[in-house]
């Protein structure tokens, strides 16, 4: 249980959130017509005859949009259903060509599914938490209005009109602003290891409708109202912190929330009316008559199931498995492109502890000071084997393989070449070092004289200028063993 | 050359072929039928050069021995059809002056076979209406009148145009849709023969939609053969089409034949509704023997759930049509009304107020109606059960007969303006059409009888999914032994 509660003036007060995600499917072509769905084309340039609803045109199913459903369906590890039917719901809007959406109400092509978030003691989840998924279904998406074209009228841009969209519903299973956050980040890596959907806040590919309710612990759900269209982790997280806020002030002060559509004002963090439940349409929800139901073969489901890859939870075991700490297995895995990378880094031949700690700290250190992704990254798994293999094999000590891989940062040089021509190499060399322990105990009578009474803190400070005598470059494993015998 | 026109599909694609004959000739002569028939007002638009273009190519690839199936044959397009460049309304206003830019895959078949078109045909718009009343460019008149007679008479609907076309002989052969019986009462009101094909059968896309789970598109022409010819060159599966079939199409003329021996032909005995025309009793009875005396047995069937059909009809397809017809909003093509100041919902409600007739804005209140909420299960999943029951009917009864026979149409042609105040009334006029319908089954019309009026009366077989051959061969069997030879005597 989240430990999160409103506190009002009448006492503490549960929230109950559900997100309903909306997720452009991945596709070349549209849902049911061949245009092409290329994100910040001129207007009206990626529309069919079918997007703009001319007199006679039929839509037909576009099976790899259905496989990204139901490759996402199996990523959540939820029922994919076999027979599944297109509906039309019918409302009038100037962005919807047909005067229908083209969705699934009563049979959607997935069912029952779930997804865990991770816990987060910063952020208040205790522990891992199941968020139940009620559903997953396609549908179109509609076209969008232009205000700003002209002083009286508005234009109408077909673009997206008719491109897929996965909506998926959760189960009111959040019960804090960072369960969601979790939930929406969780969701959203989880699509893009699939590759149905690029997750991509800003472009509008993935959006979510908010539901929030309050209640006192132990009371039925109260009333909900439905947030829509969110486009980012952050406002998610803001709306309903604004929005449970809002009802507990309506509850205490005796007043009633209503069932309502609300808008989200990401400039000031606050939501407000949209429509109320008496304004609300009647989409008049029937079977579309143009489309045949989905009845998928065996086969085609196999395919998916095969065409999956390893997701993240099934990634962040196996790097446990490997040794690998909690924190990095979370960070590696958070993102495809950083896990990806590092199970490049592993082919490659890198030591996964090793590797992991690397990567989590000198390698996003790197990229974040550079402002790269890690899809840019200016340095290879393999070069980044490479170096970590100097390091393994005690060619280079740890503090010498960050000098050089900052020198391969600026020079795109080899980690190998680095150290060879700058003379990087450590030296493991016992009598040279025993030469220079000699040198630093005598130089240091009374600091060993003190070690010996009992100062053990001093260790360190011989290491030190053991090391600085030898440039660094002595192994410093060499060095504790060497000097522990010395100081005996 | 006027007797060019009489000849069947089969006869110009022969004598074509044959050299009695120029393409181009036959294209003159039905221009110039369809230019003298004014009065009828058969055609929305009349495309005379498109015609000829088709001949004179047809002409061409005579010579160059590359003739292809319908070559030298000028039909009529029932204005449902998208015809790229060609203006196509569904005879509403809302659509007045749209010119597509493409082809329905239906017509672009026919082309491609080497017909041309004379012009698009008159209908009830959106194909709502069996009397062509509905049309929103005035109502076809039928060249058929009682004897004695010159009250106007309907050519039945909506394919009405089409009907009244061929039987004035504007042209061989036209297309038609049928969602409820458009192509069949049409054709019983004028004395030729139409069929309408398992759905599915022929593409759907690049019609203007009605009732998108029953509207099939078929041939109606002045005799069977021409029929199974026509049939042949619509058909097809086409991927653009979700509910398109795929299947092979059949040589259906070349299989033509009217024995049907060994044959079993139901008779519904629910069909018998009280009050239908005596002389549509006898002609049914006529039916039955010419079939018997093509070797057919005769069984007597039950389709017991044939009186909720009407009703489930009624409910469906205003249903599919108040969906359908929400894109006709003003803010791509067609009509627009937008009034000084208007918003986007005023301009809606001026532009549909406009644009549809009244028997459209019937369907579309009473589709809307029977999907809101709280009436969907009462309404709507309840007219898909008796959809269904029906369909279990159809299947129960083939497996005791190959074909039902019906009568098409509970009477003969009425006058124009006898029945349109009441639309339940008008409604009846598909009792018997309806049911093979909401099955989605192939049934045909072929002209039976002369009533004392001196009318036609239509008699309707009804086949298995799939069948077509045994609907036509029925229907040869038919029109071999009722010597039907009436035409209407020329007024116009």
């Amino acid at each position: 249980m989240s430990d999160y509660r409103i506190k009002g003036e009448t006492g503490e007060w549960e929230v109950v959130i559900g997100l309903e995600v909306h997720a452009q499917v991945t596709s070349n072509a549209k849902l049911f017509s061949g245009a092409a769905t290329a994100f910040g084309a001129e207007p009206n340039t990626q529309v069919s005859l079918v997007d703009a609803a001319m007199p006679g045109m039929l839509p037909t199913p576009n099976m790899e949009c259905i496989r990204q459903a139901v490759r996402t369906g199996m990523a959540i590890n939820a029922q994919i259903n076999k027979y599944s039917r297109f509906d039309r719901k019918n409302y009038f809007y100037a962005d919807l060509p047909q005067g229908y959406q083209i969705s699934q109400l009563y049979h959607p092509i997935v069912g029952e599914g779930t997804l865990e978030i991770e816990a987060d003691e910063k952020a208040g989840i205790a522990a891992n938490k199941v968020i139940g998924v009620e559903r997953i279904h396609v549908e179109q998406d509609a076209g969008k209005l232009m205000h700003d074209q002209h002083p009286t009228m508005s234009y109408v841009d077909l673009n997206r009109s008719g491109v897929a969209l996965m909506e998926i519903v959760s189960r009111p299973d959040m019960a804090s602003p960072a369960e969601a956050g979790a939930y929406l980040r969780k969701l959203r890596a989880i699509l893009r290891y699939v590759g149905s959907c690029d997750g991509n806040m800003e472009e509008g590919s993935m959006r979510a409708d908010v539901n929030v309710s309050v209640r006192k612990a132990g009371d039925p759900l109260g009333t909900r109202t439905e947030t829509k269209n969110v486009n980012s982790v952050r406002f998610v997280m803001q709306a309903i912190e604004h929005e449970a806020h809002r009802q507990v002030e309506v509850l205490e002060a005796g007043g009633k929330v209503d069932q309502e559509t609300r808008l989200f004002n990401p400039d000031t963090g606050t939501t407000r009316t949209m429509r109320s439940k008496e304004d609300a349409h009647d989409y008049r929800y029937f079977p579309d008559p143009d489309l045949l139901p989905l009845n998928l073969s065996d086969e085609f489901v196999a395919a998916c199931r095969d065409s999956l890859p390893e997701l993240p939870d099934a990634k962040r075991d196996r790097y446990l498995g490997l040794g690998i700490s909690a924190y990095n297995a979370a960070v590696l895995t958070a993102e495809v492109e950083s896990a990806r990378w590092f199970d490049a880094l592993l082919d490659a031949g890198a030591k996964p502890v090793a590797a992991a700690n690397w990567v989590a700290s000198e390698l996003f250190g790197a990229l974040n000071r550079l402002g790269r992704d890690i899809s840019d990254s200016p340095v290879s798994p393999a070069e980044a084997a490479e170096l970590l293999g100097l390091v393994a094999d005690g060619t280079i000590s740890g503090s010498i393989a960050k000098q050089v891989f900052e020198i391969m940062l600026e020079t795109g040089d080899g980690a190998a070449k680095i150290v060879d021509e700058k003379g990087l190499k450590q030296n493991s060399d016992t009598g040279a070092i025993e030469a220079e322990i000699a040198k630093v105990l005598a130089a240091n009578a009374d600091k060993v004289e003190q070690y010996k009474g009992g100062k053990e803190a001093l260790f360190g400070f011989f290491v030190g200028q053991t090391m600085k005598a030898m440039q660094g470059k002595a192994n410093p494993q060499v060095v504790n063993e060497l000097l522990k015998k010395a100081l005996g | 050359m006027t007797d060019l026109t009489n000849l069947t599909v089969a006869g110009i694609r022969d004598g074509h072929r044959a050299g009695e004959f120029t393409a181009v000739e036959v294209a003159e002569a039905f221009n110039a039928n369809v230019a003298n028939a004014k009065a009828l007002n058969a055609f929305i638009v009349e495309t005379p050069e498109l015609a000829l273009a088709a001949a004179r190519q047809a002409d061409a690839d005579r010579a160059a021995g590359t003739l292809k199936p319908l070559s030298g044959v000028p039909l009529g397009m029932k204005d449902l059809f998208a015809t790229k460049g060609v203006q196509t309304t569904a005879a509403s206003k809302i659509l007045e002056g749209f010119v597509p830019p493409y082809e329905s895959s239906v017509s672009q078949k026919l082309w491609d076979a080497g017909a041309g078109m004379l012009g698009k045909l008159n209908l009830d718009q959106f194909a709502m209406g069996s009397s062509n009343e509905t049309s929103a460019f005035g109502n076809v008149i039928s060249p058929w009148r009682r004897t004695g007679s010159d009250t106007a008479l309907a050519p039945g609907g909506s394919s009405g145009g089409s009907s009244a076309a061929i039987a004035a002989r504007l042209c061989p052969a036209a297309t038609g849709t049928d969602t409820g019986g458009s192509i069949r009462q049409p054709a019983a009101f004028t004395g030729i023969s139409g069929i309408k094909p398992t759905y599915g059968r022929c593409s759907r896309w690049g019609i203007v939609a009605f009732a998108s789970s029953l509207d099939q598109a078929g041939p109606m022409a002045q005799d069977v053969r021409d029929c199974a010819i026509l049939l042949e060159n619509m058909a097809g599966f086409d991927a653009k089409d979700g509910t398109s079939l795929d299947l092979p199409v059949p040589n259906w003329e070349a299989a033509l034949s009217g024995d049907l021996k060994g044959k079993k032909v139901g008779i519904p005995k629910e069909y018998r509704i009280e009050g239908i025309d005596a002389e549509v009793d006898a002609m049914w009875e006529a039916g039955v023997a010419m079939l018997k005396d093509a070797g057919a047995e005769v069984v007597s069937i039950s389709l017991p759930h044939t009186k909720y059909a009407l009703g489930a009809y009624y409910i469906i397809a205003p249903a599919e049509a108040s969906s359908n017809l929400a894109r006709y909003d003003g803010v791509r093509y067609g009509l627009r009304d937008l009034p000084e100041g208007a918003g986007l919902q005023d301009m809606y409600a001026a532009t549909r107020a406009a644009g549809f007739g009244p028997e459209v804005k019937r369907r579309i209140m009473i589709g809307t109606y029977v999907l809101s909420a709280g009436f969907y299960d009462a309404y709507y999943t309840q007219a898909q059960k008796v959809r269904t029951l029906i369909s279990q009917d159809f299947m129960k009864a083939f497996e005791q007969c190959d074909v039902i026979l019906t009568p098409t149409a509970p009477s003969a042609a009425f006058g124009l303006g006898e029945k349109n105040t009441d639309p339940l009334e008008m409604y009846l006029n598909d009792v018997f059409s309806v049911p093979a319908s909401l099955a989605g089954l192939p049934a045909m019309s072929v002209p039976a009888a002369i009533t004392k009026e001196g009318l036609p009366l239509g008699l309707h077989i009804i086949g298995k999914p799939f069948d077509e051959q045994g609907v036509l061969n029925a229907g040869l069997a038919i029109e071999q032994r009722a010597g039907f030879t009436a035409k209407p005597a020329k007024w116009w």
